[in-house]
Order: C-alpha cells, then sequence, then structure tokens
C-alpha cells in the first residue's frame, strides 16, 4: 500500500479534531464559516459569549508551546468554558506513570475536551483511542497541528476571499513540521496549488504521493507566487548535520528585505511563529504591509473558539443563546481569574 | 508413563508417511508404526505429527524483567507455540554475559516445559567494548553469542570476536555462531519506525533499510576475512536478502532467520500510531516482504525465528518514540508461517524446526527424525483448525501481539517435551 499524504475524507467531522487528513473541502469550509462567527465576538467590546458555559477545556501540553495554550485558553474564556491546565513540567510523567494513566488523571477533573500537545507524532490519536472526551490535537510532533492549518486557511480567505487557484510556497524545515503536513493538507483541499521550497536535507525522506511540487531554490519562484509562508528554522538542525549554518541557510531561503521586495504587490506572508528574525525572515519582511503573521494570531483564537464549540456546543448550528453578549456577571477578558 | 499419538501423518526431515509414535517413558520414542499401544493415547486425526520446534530468537526477561516474562511462562508460550526449545537472548538485566547468569538462565530451564538454551552476549554488558569471557562460556556449552538489541557497532572489535571465535571450535565441538542484530546506530538513532513513504506521512522519523543492510555488508566481508560462521538475525530488507544469497554462494558461512511479523506485516501498521507495532528492526515494505518470502523459499533464509519481545501493558501505553519495540510471537508463529509464507507444510517445518536446531547445535535431540531412540521432543498440528489471536488468552505474562483478533489456520495441538505432554489439545498442561 502506497502513503498518498491524504486518507480518503471521512464522513464529516467526528468527536475529535486530531488532524485535516480525513477532512473533506466541505469540513474545512464548515469550520471556517463558523469561525466569521466568532471572529465578530472577538471584535466586541467585552468579548464573551456563554456558549459553552458549565463546560471545562484541559489544556494536556507535554510540550512547551506558550503561544498555543493562550491561544486555546484565551478561545474557551471567550465562551465561557473553564479551563484546567496540564503541562510535563509538572506532571507524574517521569515518575514513571504511563501516559494513559495521566490522560486518565486529567480526565477525571471533569473536563469535556482535552487540547493535546506533544512532541511526538500520534499521541493526540492514541490519547484519542483512551478517553470518551473529545480530543483537540494542538500539534503532536512532526505530524499535524490541525488549528495551526484552520486559522492560515482562515488568514488567507479573509485577505483574498478563497484558496481556490492561489500559489502558496511553503520554505524550510518542512521534515520536521506538522504546520507545513497539516497545511499541505489544508491547502490543497481548499483548491490551492502548493510548492515546497527547502534544502534537500530539510524534506521528508519520501513524499512522491504527496500533491506538491518541489524546488531547492526560492528566487526563481518569487515573482510567481500568491503567499510564502516560511517555518521556523531551529538550531538543532546544524548539529544534526542537515544544514551547514543558520547563515547559509538564511542567505538561501530567508524572506530577507530584498527577496520581499522582488514579491507581487498582492502576495502574502506568513509565519507561524515565533519568528527567527534574521534567519527565515528579515525584518523588513515582517513589517512589510503583506505580512499577516498577527492576522494569523487573531485568527488563531477565533478558529479554536469555533473548534471548541463545533466539538462541544449546542450542535452544528449556531443559536441566538450562544453568541449573545454575557450578562451582569460580564467583566472584560481576563479578569474572571 | 508411555504415549501413543494415533491417526497422524509424520513429517520430518526424512519425509512424509502415516504411522502412530510411541514414545516411552525414558523420554525417548519407542517405537514407529501401526498397531501400538500405550500407557495413555493422545489424538492425531487430521494432524501432522511434527519434530518440536527451536526458536533462535527468544527474549524470556529472566532474570530482570520478570514482570513482562519469566522462564516459566514463556516457556510454556512456547510449547503451546509447537517449540521443544528455546535460545533466550541475553539482554537480560544481569546481561547473560558470564557463566553465573548462564547457570541461572539453564536452572530455570530445566523447571519450564522447553528446553533452554541460552545465548550469551559477545562483549561485556552488550557495551561493544570489550570482548565478553567466551572461552569460559563456550566451556560452559554456549555456542552461540549475540549483543541482539544492538549490532556490534565497532568494525575492529567484530573483527577480532570473529578471529577469537574461529579458534574456539575444538572446545565446543563445532564452530560457534555469532548471531548479529544488524544495524548502524549512526544512521538509526532518533528512527522508530522504517524510513519511507508512511514515516514521511505520519510524522514518525524513520530508520533507513540501509541501516540494516550496512552492517549486513560489513560482516559478509568480515566473514569473508575470518572465516567466522556468522547467523544474521531477523533479516527484514530486501538488500539483506540479496546479499546474504550472495554470501551463500560465494561459499561462506552464514545463516540467516527471519520474523513471522516481518514475513506478514508492513510498516502501513504503524498508521494506527499503535507501538504494539514498534519492533526493531522496523516493519518494511511490501517489497521487503515478498523478498524475506523468496528468501524463505529458496533457502538464504535458514530459519524461522520469533524474537518474542514481550513488554508490560504499560511499556506500550506510551507516545511511539518512547515505548520499547517487541513484539508477542511464541503462540502465532507456526500459524502465521503456515498462512503466509507461500510454502508449503513440510518446508514450514523444516524453517521451525530442524534447520533452526542444527543452526542451535541441539540437532541431535530437537528436529531429529521421528525414529525409535530419538527424543520424544514433538510437536502435533493441525493444520486446517482456524482460532482467534488474543493477547490475553496467550500464556505471555504480556500481550503484546500485534495480530489481536486476526483470525489464523493452523494451530498446536499436542507437544511433548521430553516425552512429556506438555500440551494436549491445545492446553498447557502445566
Amino acid at each position: 500500500m502506497t502513503a498518498t499524504l491524504q486518507s480518503p475524507p471521512a464522513s464529516g467531522l467526528g468527536r475529535h479534531l486530531l488532524g485535516i487528513d480525513g477532512m473533506s473541502r466541505s469540513d474545512l469550509e464548515e469550520i471556517l464559516d463558523l469561525t466569521d462567527t466568532f471572529a465578530e465576538i472577538g471584535r466586541r467590546p467585552i468579548p464573551k459569549v456563554p456558549a459553552l458555559r458549565g463546560r471545562t477545556v484541559a489544556t494536556a501540553f507535554f510540550e512547551n508551546s506558550t503561544r498555543t495554550r493562550m491561544s486555546f485558553e484565551t478561545a474557551a474564556r471567550r465562551l465561557s468554558a473553564d479551563t484546567v491546565a496540564f503541562s510535563a513540567g509538572s506532571s507524574s510523567l517521569s515518575k514513571g506513570e504511563s501516559l494513559r494513566d495521566t490522560v486518565e488523571v486529567v480526565a477525571s477533573y471533569g473536563a469535556d475536551l482535552l487540547v493535546v500537545r506533544h512532541a511526538m507524532a500520534g499521541t493526540a490519536h492514541r490519547v484519542a483511542d483512551w478517553t470518551d472526551l473529545s480530543v483537540v490535537n494542538a500539534g503532536d510532533g512532526c505530524h499535524e497541528h490541525p488549528t495551526q492549518a484552520l486559522l492560515d486557511c482562515y488568514t488567507l480567505r479573509e485577505q483574498r476571499g478563497s484558496l481556490d487557484g492561489m500559489r502558496i510556497a511553503i520554505v524550510g524545515d518542512v521534515r520536521h513540521s506538522r504546520v507545513a503536513r497539516s497545511n499541505i493538507l489544508a491547502f490543497t483541499a481548499l483548491g490551492a496549488e502548493v510548492v515546497l521550497v527547502a534544502p534537500a536535507t530539510l524534506l521528508p525522506p519520501a513524499i512522491d504521493g504527496w500533491p506538491v511540487t518541489v524546488f531547492h531554490e526560492l528566487d526563481p519562484l518569487l515573482t510567481d507566487l500568491d503567499a510564502v509562508y516560511l517555518l521556523r528554522m531551529q538550531q538543532e538542525r546544524i548539529t544534526e548535520g542537515l544544514i551547514p549554518s543558520l547563515r547559509e541557510y538564511a542567505n538561501d531561503f530567508g524572506l530577507s528585505a530584498d527577496r520581499v521586495a522582488r514579491m507581487r504587490s498582492d502576495a502574502l506572508v506568513l509565519h507561524p511563529g515565533p519568528t527567527n528574525r534574521g534567519v527565515e525572515i528579515s525584518a523588513e519582511a515582517a513589517a512589510d504591509p503583506r505580512s499577516v503573521i498577527l492576522d494569523q494570531v487573531v485568527n488563531g483564537v477565533s478558529v479554536r473558539m469555533a473548534v471548541l464549540f463545533r466539538l462541544l456546543g449546542s450542535g452544528q448550528q449556531l443559536v441566538a443563546a450562544d453568541i449573545e453578549p454575557v450578562g451582569d456577571d460580564a467583566r472584560p477578558e481576563g479578569a474572571d481569574r | 508413563m508411555s504415549v501413543v499419538l494415533r491417526g497422524g501423518r509424520i513429517i520430518d526431515r526424512d519425509g512424509e508417511r502415516t504411522l502412530d509414535v510411541e514414545v516411552g517413558d525414558d523420554g525417548r520414542i519407542a517405537a514407529v508404526g501401526t498397531g501400538l499401544s500405550g500407557d495413555a493415547e493422545l489424538d492425531a486425526s487430521g494432524c501432522v505429527i511434527s519434530p518440536g520446534f527451536v526458536d533462535l530468537h527468544a527474549h524470556l526477561r529472566e532474570p530482570g524483567q520478570e514482570e513482562a516474562e519469566t522462564i516459566e511462562t514463556g516457556a510454556r508460550g512456547g510449547s503451546l507455540g509447537g517449540y521443544t526449545a528455546l535460545v533466550t537472548m541475553p539482554n537480560t538485566d544481569p546481561t547473560t554475559d558470564c557463566v553465573a547468569v548462564v547457570e541461572q538462565v539453564r536452572t530455570l530451564g530445566r523447571r519450564s516445559t522447553c528446553e533452554i538454551i541460552p545465548s550469551a552476549a559477545m562483549t561485556v554488558d552488550r557495551r561493544g567494548t570489550e570482548m565478553a569471557p567466551m572461552g569460559e562460556l563456550v566451556d560452559a556449552g554456549v555456542g552461540i553469542f549475540t549483543d541482539d538489541g544492538t549490532g556490534l557497532q565497532d568494525p575492529r572489535l567484530m573483527r577480532r570476536v570473529m578471529e577469537y571465535s574461529t579458534g574456539l571450535t575444538g572446545r565446543l565441538g563445532r564452530p560457534v555462531v555469532l548471531a548479529q542484530h544488524c544495524e548502524v546506530t549512526a544512521l538509526s538513532t532518533g528512527g522508530f519506525m522504517h524510513e519511507g513513504e508512511w514515516s514521511s506521512r505520519l510524522g514518525i522519523p524513520g530508520q533507513p533499510a540501509e541501516s540494516e543492510e550496512l552492517m549486513v555488508m560489513r560482516d559478509i566481508a568480515l566473514v569473508r576475512l575470518t572465516g567466522a560462521h556468522t547467523h544474521f538475525q531477523h533479516l527484514s530488507t530486501a538488500a539483506s536478502v540479496a546479499m546474504v544469497r550472495g554470501a551463500k554462494a560465494a561459499g561462506l558461512p552464514v545463516t540467516a532467520e527471519a520474523t513471522t511479523h516481518h514475513l506478514t506485516l508492513t510498516d502501513a501498521a504503524c498508521a494506527s500510531y499503535d507501538p504494539v507495532f514498534k519492533v526493531h528492526p522496523p516493519l518494511r515494505t511490501d517489497a521487503d516482504v515478498q523478498a524475506i518470502r523468496d528468501g524463505l523459499a529458496d533457502g538464504t533464509i535458514d530459519a524461522i525465528a520469533t524474537d518474542h519481545a514481550p513488554h508490560a501493558p504499560h511499556a506500550k501505553e506510551l507516545p511511539f518514540d518512547q515505548a520499547p519495540p517487541g513484539m508477542l510471537g511464541l503462540e502465532t508463529a507456526f500459524a502465521l508461517t503456515l498462512d503466509e509464507s507461500g510454502l508449503d507444510l513440510p518446508e514450514v517445518l523444516a524453517l521451525l524446526s530442524w534447520k533452526p536446531a542444527a543452526i542451535a547445535g541441539v540437532a541431535d535431540r530437537h528436529g531429529a527424525p521421528i525414529l525409535p531412540g530419538n527424543p520424544a521432543n514433538l510437536c502435533v498440528v493441525d493444520p486446517d483448525e482456524v482460532w482467534t489471536v488474543s493477547g490475553a488468552a496467550m500464556a505471555s505474562r504480556s500481550c503484546n501481539t500485534p495480530y489481536e483478533g486476526r483470525s489464523l489456520r493452523g494451530r498446536v495441538r499436542h507437544t511433548l517435551r521430553a516425552g512429556e505432554p506438555v500440551v494436549v489439545d491445545g492446553e498447557a498442561r502445566r
């Protein structure tokens, strides 16, 4: 059996969000459409609605990620859900407890949904096998990061109306990138063309069946791209012998001021953050009007609200009561601790 | 107490015939013929009476990891799988790298239902830096040396171990066998499944086939240099099989085994992310599986081994990278080989019994022809019985079978170890 990147689509969204793999175009569009509603809530003076009052969202992060955790927690609080947080630093994992034991303990705190981040591929899938809770994959090793892909798609759609026909370059360490795997699936499902641009050592070992074209040079492509998506480059790739130096990487693949200047006037620059200024992206490129990096962060909260609502809320249809402003007890976000 | 196996068809290395077998109370075969009678009878109708199976590669975890398996439970599983002899691997705790631990394993083995044949480490504590006391171990009867779990990385030390082993032939009475787990760790470290299309898609870091093949290549070169009998453990790639085929054609003293999982499963199984499918060497591709089958068919691969590797359930309830590699094999080996190798029954029995018995140096008592006077290490297999695999139902203390719920054809009905019926009608007697 050959491993193409995408499994046959499952029938609609299930109880979990484990990956973009298996989601159809209509599944993705359903979440993106729902996100519009929650984006509007985010622009209110008091960005909080009662949709998930009484529900508890647990975040189980076995790998550090301040940004993703903050984004999920903000999304949960804006929906009036309670949050409980578990992080590996304060866990029993180092005391010989199995992952399954840990998950059962976290679930026993009355959570309705578990947001799982782990450094190893497939961990969210295993957790979903062991629990009755809904599970959202907040990044599993080098595998998938579905909410990142959804927020990226939402950002592109917000800018362009549709991804259909867009030519998007994903540049950098695709080999180790869950963001790249999820985005290749999501971008192509929504009608975009994806090109990968990376040194040969930073591509996955075998990608013949993937719906992408591969380039090892960025410059010849620049003028022909609707968007460039830059991946984080990490120092340890040098000690692993994958690239000679960050300097050489930046010279060949970094989005310098010069390169961003050559891009089309309507092209977009995306990055999942946090950025390494001067490596994969220059300060000038990050500050360029075509950069939508901060929009991605803002949209991340809206998309995660949509995902949490979709999995925990009153079914697929939003009812008015879900999104009416909260009552007298409403306080500005962040004050309710 | 004498026992008659009645109504079966005998298949051994001498061929095939339909005769009853009488086993005497001295643990030997008393008679082969018709109209035999004994104190007890075991029904062998519709079944094949074979010399007992010999596993060249079993992890019975004792001493050190008794939570996962003991020699008693591992041997019981072996008996249920038709085995009468198991070669145990030395990655125990403490490592089986000295006579004291070898004797402990043997002592425990004598109370079990299989003959336990301890292999010993080639290097002290399997660290790959200093040679284990091979002479002492040979004098204690050890004939197989391996650092299984890792390969011996240092080519210089491997050369010396090979050379040294050739000087021990006289003391052992036959050539020492060096069993190599072929894996160049510089290429495999950090990988947890086969590197290829599936690992790329699943985001699980992979180990390239070349990490195995480079060591197969190196050791063939060193066998050419030294003449040491080298046995390649658990071959898993097409190129490995091809290299061993070439080495045999060149007349080098090499043998090889393949496991039932490398014969039946591919890396696609890892898509479940269930570490029950994590094993070293990893499950490979369809083309590799086919090459293993071809290698079994043409004699390049001499034996089916199990690499039976029990792990307690909690050890597999971990992320894919943290879970230990290995899977159970003893109770499923016969049926899987019969169902999936594409070989006919006599060839299957050869690969499970008399061919590995010869490599293990126990051909005088296991895998021997079913003739009066030979030790009664026998199994009776029903090639048509269909059964469903259940880890929980196995004798092992662990249940990490990758075949859970699978329906297999071919089952061991009875097993006799030194004349004692240790499995009767598919049930362990002790």
